[in-house]
């Protein structure tokens, strides 16, 4: 029972849903519509469940004093920071106050604060990081091996180098050109090829999980 | 500008700098930056979960039922099925009630699936192939101009490459002989593609690091230096700060640099 | 061993913190140089323009935002340019932020350009006078919700389905712009601008599905990804990276952030290919000089 009946319940949702694709009757597109609106709701208690389980492993990390668990704590408490900006705030009349049902939290400027001057700089830099990274990598790690290496950095530089005004205006529109078709045609057929693959792959791996020969889903137990 | 949106803005860029600080080596202020942003993001998500999924698509739609007498008196009680099956999920974190989670999350995966293998195979595969066996266009071999995308020429190198690329990708039989040829000709073509997405990956690691120098300069240098500001002087106070704690903490660690470096000279070899 | 092969030797086991110190300062110092690039115009950035540039005025552009602050660098300016492109053009925008970390910064790019449209400016030599654009009226921001896939299909039905009620929680029909609009086939045209593999699914879910014309403003991480989508017409225009950004800033004749951030980016470029040539210099004279010792 444990196995079987999701098993089935993949199974006859699956079924429908590519039934309902090709077959849009009145009924169909009834029932189509509801699953539709509470998959939406089953969606949103299963990404809560990412958030617990933050909540848990940095509440565990402190409870045992790991390592590091100073910065936990940080992590804690900026969560629950940011969870009460977002249900208190300000309604028409300028008043304070816990706001469940409504959105004033979201026009709150300390949510707003939060969001703009700490989550956005933080993370734009941490990934502007890798622009150091590519550099150093570039430094050591591209190198003309052989034919297949060259092709690969030869393709690069082009397409790097392709708004580069300073070897003459002509030369750049050169540059410009050969980059273009080198992305329209030799990139674009590459692309397909693993488009198509990947399409069939995942169409593949599709029907088994609806077919019950796939079930990684369900993990261990 | 409002002093205290410079404020935030300097702690925006106290931030930023605290994270580039981890290019010279990791340390407590690149860790707690790291850290708070997990909880803020955290945070931000459960609100914004809150606030744009369970409150408009859940509960304002039972709320108009008798709080008091169960939610049942609801004019859409059909609501509380997806709220018990998205509640089901939790039993994930019990060890003998997990398997119920299985239920929503088959349900899920079933609807996923369903919907997806007709639409995948349809826009992913049929079309990209009628795309690649569209007509080739003879009576324009050579195309106008340099390097004609349209011109016959690379139509050709387009269908070519894709079967190349397609055959030495997934076809398991050893690459020899005319097969082996076209599985070479295919990765030539796969090199190319994976050169031209280097060199935008690149341009685009770059645009995030310039993103940062703008932020700096534009959003917070700048707006400190504005005369018109009513608290021109806090905002000077409040810039110079910042670079004073940078200098300090180079000075520091040049200090500890050569501080070692002296103790190694001095060590017997 | 050769001398030079040394100087190489010694070079590739430099301390990368001088090549992170070499790239910030050829970056600051290219940003504050006072030089301009020209900015070649490709014809995929071209159309998504000219599409949105021939709309008839109170047209309705469906704005997909689906990135977090990670890729702002690069998303960010085809947003502001593109949302100042529908006002001062009285097209609506319909928006939604796919991304959970999304909805803010769609919200920041509408106060933003709300406030920019409130000054009179002049574009292609067309004065456009400053008009207060009303969120409800001129736009309407649904917000987020999980599940991309299945809330771009859902909206195929009716934008109603995975939103009943809009960012701020105001009820979709409370919302004046809203009235009558069910579904894509009110809407002009798609644009997505994004960061994500949402893109993949506004591509087979929603286009392939509903046949609205899709758009794409995308990384240049994902940039060179959707080259067959564009070959096979399954989008009609396509912005990859800093540099679409900046084409369509030129196209507009609004120029932001990106075109500036171009001039940078040209020199970093330099900075890493001088990187790439002297480390394979490097590697070269060292596989020379190995293969003298072995002989």
């Amino acid at each position: 029972m444990k196995r079987q009946i999701p098993v089935l319940l993949v199974f006859v949702f699956g079924v429908f849903m590519i039934f309902q694709y090709f077959s849009p009757h009145e009924y169909s597109e009834w029932i189509y519509k509801f699953l539709m609106d509470w998959i939406y709701i089953i969606g949103i208690f299963a990404m809560a469940l990412g958030i617990w389980s933050l909540i848990h492993v940095s509440y565990d990390k402190i409870k045992n004093k790991r390592h590091d668990w100073g910065y936990s704590v940080v992590t804690l408490a900026a969560l629950f920071i940011m969870m009460f900006f977002g249900i208190t705030g300000f309604d028409e009349n300028g008043e304070w106050g816990f706001y469940f049902m409504t959105q004033e939290g979201l026009t709150n400027p300390m949510f707003r604060n939060f969001f703009n001057h700490i989550l956005v700089p933080i993370e734009t830099t941490m990934f502007s990081l890798l622009a150091f990274f590519i550099s150093s990598a570039a430094y050591r790690a591209f190198r003309a091996r052989n034919v297949l290496a060259t092709m690969l950095l030869v393709s690069a530089l082009v397409v790097m180098l392709r708004f580069n005004p300073y070897f003459g205006e002509a030369v750049g529109l050169y540059m410009n050109k050969i980059a273009a078709w080198l992305l329209n045609v030799p990139n674009m057929a590459a692309k397909r090829a693993i488009l198509i693959g990947i399409g069939l792959g995942m169409v593949g791996t599709a029907l088994k999980v609806v077919l019950g020969i796939e079930r990684g889903y369900m993990g261990k137990g | 500008m409002e002093f205290g949106t410079f404020l935030w803005t300097t702690l925006g860029a106290v931030l930023t700098l605290a994270i580039f600080s981890f290019l010279y080596k990791d340390n407590p202020f690149y860790k707690f930056a790291e850290h708070l942003v997990v909880g803020v993001s955290a945070g931000y998500w459960a609100v914004i979960l809150w606030h744009n999924g369970l409150v408009p698509n859940l509960l304002e739609r039972l709320r108009d039922g008798d709080w008091y007498l169960g939610w049942l008196n609801s004019s859409k009680p059909w609501y509380l099925i997806p709220a018990i099956l998205g509640l089901l999920m939790w039993t994930r974190f019990s060890k003998k009630y997990s398997w119920i989670s299985r239920w929503p999350i088959s349900m899920y995966i079933g609807i996923a699936t369903g919907v997806a293998i007709p639409l995948e195979m349809s826009n992913r595969v049929n079309k990209q192939l009628y795309a690649a066996m569209s007509k080739i266009h003879w009576d324009n071999f050579f195309g106008h101009g340099f390097l004609d995308t349209a011109a016959a020429y690379s139509e050709i190198i387009i269908i070519i490459g894709t079967i190349a690329g397609l055959i030495y990708f997934f076809f398991s039989k050893a690459h020899t002989g005319a097969f082996g040829t076209i599985a070479k000709i295919g990765i030539y073509i796969l090199m190319i593609g994976f050169g031209a997405s280097f060199g935008l990956t690149v341009m685009a690691r770059i645009s995030l690091f310039i993103q940062r120098i703008q932020f700096m300069h534009e959003d917070w240098a700048v707006v400190a230096f504005e005369e018109t500001n009513p608290n021109y002087g806090w905002f000077q106070f409040f810039f110079w700060l910042v670079g004073f704690i940078i200098i300090a903490y180079i000075a520091r660690e040049l200090y500890v640099y050569i501080k070692n470096r002296d103790k190694q000279m001095v060590k017997p070899s | 061993m050769n001398q030079n092969t040394n100087i190489f030797n010694k070079m590739m086991s430099m301390d990368r913190r001088w090549v992170f110190l070499l790239l910030i300062i050829v970056c600051v110092a290219a940003y504050f140089a006072p030089f301009s690039i020209p900015i070649l115009i490709e014809p995929e950035v071209e159309r998504v323009y000219n599409f949105v540039d021939t709309l008839a005025p109170g047209s309705i552009v469906f704005l997909a935002i689906d990135y977090d602050p990670a890729s702002l660098a690069e998303l960010h300016p085809m947003t502001y340019v593109l949302l100042e492109q529908c006002f001062r053009r009285n097209i609506r925008v319909i928006c939604t932020a796919l991304h959970p970390n999304g909805p803010s910064m769609a919200e920041n790019a509408f106060l933003e350009v709300v406030d920019s449209c409130k000054v009179d400016k002049t574009y292609h030599g067309k004065q456009f006078m400053g008009r207060e654009v009303v969120n409800g009226i001129d736009y309407c921001f649904l917000g987020y919700k999980p599940y991309p896939a299945l809330v771009i299909l859902g909206m195929g039905t009716n934008f109603r389905l995975p939103f009943p009620a809009d960012y701020y929680g105001r009820p979709i029909d409370s919302i004046p712009m809203m009235k009558g609009i069910q579904n894509y086939d009110q809407v002009a045209c798609v644009v997505n601008i994004s960061g994500t593999s949402g893109t993949e699914y506004w591509i087979s879910y929603g286009q392939g599905r509903f046949g609205f014309p899709l758009a794409l403003g995308v990384t240049g991480v994902m940039g060179a990804e959707y080259y067959p989508y564009l070959n096979s017409g399954q989008i009609f225009g396509y912005m990859a990276g800093m540099l679409g950004a900046a084409q369509y800033e030129k196209l507009a004749e609004n120029d932001g952030k990106a075109v500036v951030a171009m001039k940078v980016q040209l020199f970093a470029h330099f900075l890493i290919i001088f990187f790439i040539i002297i480390g394979n210099i490097g590697f070269f004279m060292d596989k020379f000089s190995k293969k003298r010792e072995g002989r």
